[in-house]
């Protein structure tokens, strides 16, 4: 899967380094956590920019590459930030079954974004994501943790007004 | 003890549809109405009727209330919980009798079901051992401790005939057999939770539902197997099932059913959880020890197997949350109980994912060799709007097509095979009469080339070359050459990919190809698409005789492709059209078709 890579500056505080840093203190010594500290990594970074993955790398005593290689091959990872709302729209059989293409080209039409991408104002990025397992509710999508089932395309409009304050 | 109790589903499907907020509501009303000494509300897990959601049930009567709203909520606890008048006006329709109301297992959803491994889902609290300890829970396990050997456990498992929940159907007591004998410093358990099948979510509701069974078979494996240490790699998609199974291992450690020396008799075993970050292959066994160690999550070549070289280079058995959910029941009711349910050489039941262009979508669990006109007429309520149901999907990416003549068959394991598809984690995909099996077929494909994780030639590279006569061929640029072509190279990439994933991932192409010739035909020589879907081979029109010239049309359209005047029919012009079908919806006459 080919990520984007975002060209916006790093923008990391000293923070959000010492927790990372503690992160990394935490499981340095098993070499099978690398993506767990990946993982934490990016609960406090929200992505995981080449600057954060050179102290990961650092700190587990393992190659820049390795790092970028764990970090490109799994989906969870983003090498772009994401939006303050995040949507996401569910693209498993069930919700394409039920119009979640269609779905997923009016909010990409109407952020003027694409897939992976995040709107200038850094409001709203827009991710497909594979099943969310809610499939009783197709077609589905998120926008952060609030979840919106049995959609038509009607309701996007609606829906993304809400966070539009 | 308490008078009642009240069941709400906290299933991720019902969470999604508030039921949290429904308990909170819940207990906030039943404390107003001074009622929280008789009454308990549990949050349990998935109740599989999804498409009912949220879901509560009140216990002692069984009412069964769905699609409950927090503001539902006053009504029933006054009128149902203080007064004990039912609100008719809530419940499931199906349960609703003349004069009484009907069991949950009298309704078509649950009558033909026969819960084993989703026994324990929606009826205890997932969250609470004691609850899964008074269902017979860690029973098997200190029955296996105390009363069998390790090779005793390893043959009632292989007489069970209990096979792979996870997809190719290998029979797990042959899998613990061998990887018994193999002597090492450490040996592993590792339970596959990374579910990737879109459309599957029997693990998930496993976990949700039920963790502690998870927790108990995974202990019973080691003992048989001789490990010590176990792994559950979950999907993070999966939050609420791994907080509730972190619990579970949390109060088992507590209660000294997992660490050191269990029931005192001298067997060790702990386990840990270990997060996926969303990678299809990692479903496959090898892949999946890869990413546990800490890489990418590239499938290794067999042999050696895991069982002589698995996790860390060590003896390993891997088995799927199902198989291991059905590994209590099995070890306390016995091997000829589980085998006298399913067909010849498919024990015991299957739990399958119902979805798409069904009625009730949810989780149903059937013994195996149930007809797939039993699971989707009968128990699944057929297809909604009147449509006609074409096809089901099994098997996910990896399986196949099975058509509307072949609704008869039986399932398991071989007769899914022969079908060209597969049992796969047991995703069930209803199609109906709009939905076209070469855009499937294509969609699938789109997911494989998006997943294949690029290590072998023939499935990196092939699956890409499928991708791209489909789209040829949907696209209306296609030949009878091509379709030649997909064939044959469905065949190469078949025999020749390293792992599960390529090897499958041709399926869903040679399936439609299969049943569905005459569709990629019609795409190739009339350049239609039957069923309507592919948009580069669709056009719109309109018909004069229908069209009342009323301009909604016209003024819809974002392009400017249609003209004409007030009250005279109008016309589109097919080289403006973008075919958004925004007309069509407009259209209060039904004079815009498509073609």
């Amino acid at each position: 899967m080919k990520k984007k890579i975002s060209t916006l500056p790093f923008r990391g505080t000293a923070e959000q380094k010492q927790q990372l840093l503690e992160v990394i203190d935490k499981y340095k010594s098993d070499p099978s956590r690398l993506m767990t500290v990946m993982q934490e990594a990016q609960e406090i970074y929200g992505y995981l920019p080449v600057e954060v993955q050179q102290v990961i790398a650092d700190g587990m005593h393992v190659p820049l590459e390795k790092v970028y290689g764990v970090a490109t091959f799994y989906a969870q990872f983003a090498l772009s930030p994401k939006g303050v709302y995040n949507v996401s729209v569910c693209l498993g059989t069930a919700c394409y079954v039920k119009g979640a293409g269609d779905l997923f080209n009016k909010i990409s039409e109407k952020l003027g974004i694409g897939a992976d991408e995040c709107t200038e104002d850094g409001k709203f990025s827009l991710t497909a994501c594979r099943c969310i397992g809610a499939c009783g509710l197709a077609p589905v999508m998120t926008i952060n943790n609030d979840v919106y089932g049995r959609l038509t395309v009607d309701d996007v409009d609606g829906i993304l007004a809400k966070y539009n304050d | 003890m308490y008078r009642s109790h009240v069941l709400v589903c906290g299933g991720t499907g019902c969470t999604s549809s508030n039921s949290l907020k429904i308990i909170d509501k819940l207990e906030e009303e039943i404390a107003k109405q001074g009622l929280s000494e008789e009454i308990k509300v549990v949050r349990t897990g998935c109740f599989g009727l999804c498409a009912l959601g949220p879901i509560m049930v009140v216990y002692p009567e069984g009412a069964f209330y769905s699609r409950v709203t927090v503001e539902d909520i006053p009504e029933i606890v006054s009128e149902h919980l203080l007064k004990g008048r039912i609100v008719t006006r809530l419940l499931y329709d199906e349960t609703v009798g003349k004069d009484e109301i009907k069991s949950l297992n009298e309704t078509d959803f649950y009558k033909k079901q026969v819960r084993v491994a989703l026994r324990n889902c929606g009826v205890v609290d997932p969250e609470s051992i004691d609850e899964y300890i008074a269902q017979d829970g860690y029973q098997a396990l200190a029955k296996c401790l105390t009363e069998y050997t390790p090779e005793q456990v390893i043959q009632i498992v292989s007489d069970s005939g209990l096979r792979g929940r996870g997809g190719g159907g290998f029979p797990t007591g042959r899998k613990w057999a061998l990887c018994a004998p193999n002597k090492a410093p450490q040996k592993y358990v590792v339970c596959n939770a990374d579910e990737g099948d879109p459309g599957a979510f029997m693990d998930r509701s496993v976990l949700e539902g039920d963790p502690h069974c998870i927790v108990e078979a995974m202990a019973i494996a080691g003992y048989a197997i001789g490990a010590t240490k176990g792994f559950v790699y979950v999907r993070a998609e999966y939050p609420i099932a791994v907080q509730r199974l972190q619990i579970a291992i949390d109060e088992a450690r507590e209660y000294g059913l997992l660490g050191k020396n269990i029931f005192d008799s001298g067997f060790d075993f702990d386990m840990e959880i270990r997060l996926g970050a969303g990678a299809f292959v990692c479903g496959e066994e090898t892949a999946l020890m890869t990413s546990i160690e800490g890489n990418r999550g590239e499938p290794r070549p067999r042999p050696p197997y895991p069982a002589v070289k698995g996790l860390f280079g060590m003896p390993t058995v891997e088995n799927n949350v199902e198989t291991f959910a059905n590994i209590p029941q099995i070890i306390l009711r016995g091997a000829d109980w589980f085998a006298s349910m399913g067909t010849e050489k498919s024990k015991g039941t299957k739990v399958f994912a119902l979805g798409g262009k069904i009625k009730h979508t949810g989780l149903v669990e059937v013994p195996m060799g149930t007809t797939l006109r039993e699971i989707i007429e009968e128990i699944g309520g057929g297809i909604p709007n009147g449509k006609k149901f074409k096809a089901v999907q099994t098997g996910g990416p990896s399986g196949g097509c099975i058509p509307a003549n072949l609704i008869d068959t039986a399932i398991d394991y071989d007769n899914l095979i022969a079908m060209g598809c597969m049992m796969g984690s047991g995703g069930m995909i209803v199609m109906d009469e709009d939905t076209c099996m070469v855009d499937i077929a294509k969609f699938y494909l789109e997911f494989t080339v998006d997943e294949s994780c690029g290590k072998c030639t023939p499935c990196r590279v092939g699956t890409k070359r499928l991708l791209e006569k489909l789209d040829k061929i949907t696209k209306g640029n296609g030949t009878m050459q091509d379709i030649d072509d997909l064939e044959e190279l469905c065949h190469y990439i078949k025999e020749n990919s390293l792992c599960g994933l390529g090897q499958t991932a041709p399926n869903p192409v040679l399936s439609t190809l299969r049943f569905f010739r005459d569709e990629y035909v019609a795409h190739v020589t009339e350049k239609r698409c039957p069923a309507g879907v592919c948009k580069s081979l669709l056009s719109y029109a309109i018909v004069a005789e229908k069209c009342k010239g009323c301009t909604a049309c016209s003024r819809v359209c974002p392009v400017g492709a249609i003209s004409g005047t007030v009250k005279n029919p109008h016309v589109i012009d097919t080289s403006k059209c973008i075919k958004c079908g925004a007309c069509m919806e407009k259209c209060r006459f039904g004079a815009i078709v498509k073609r």
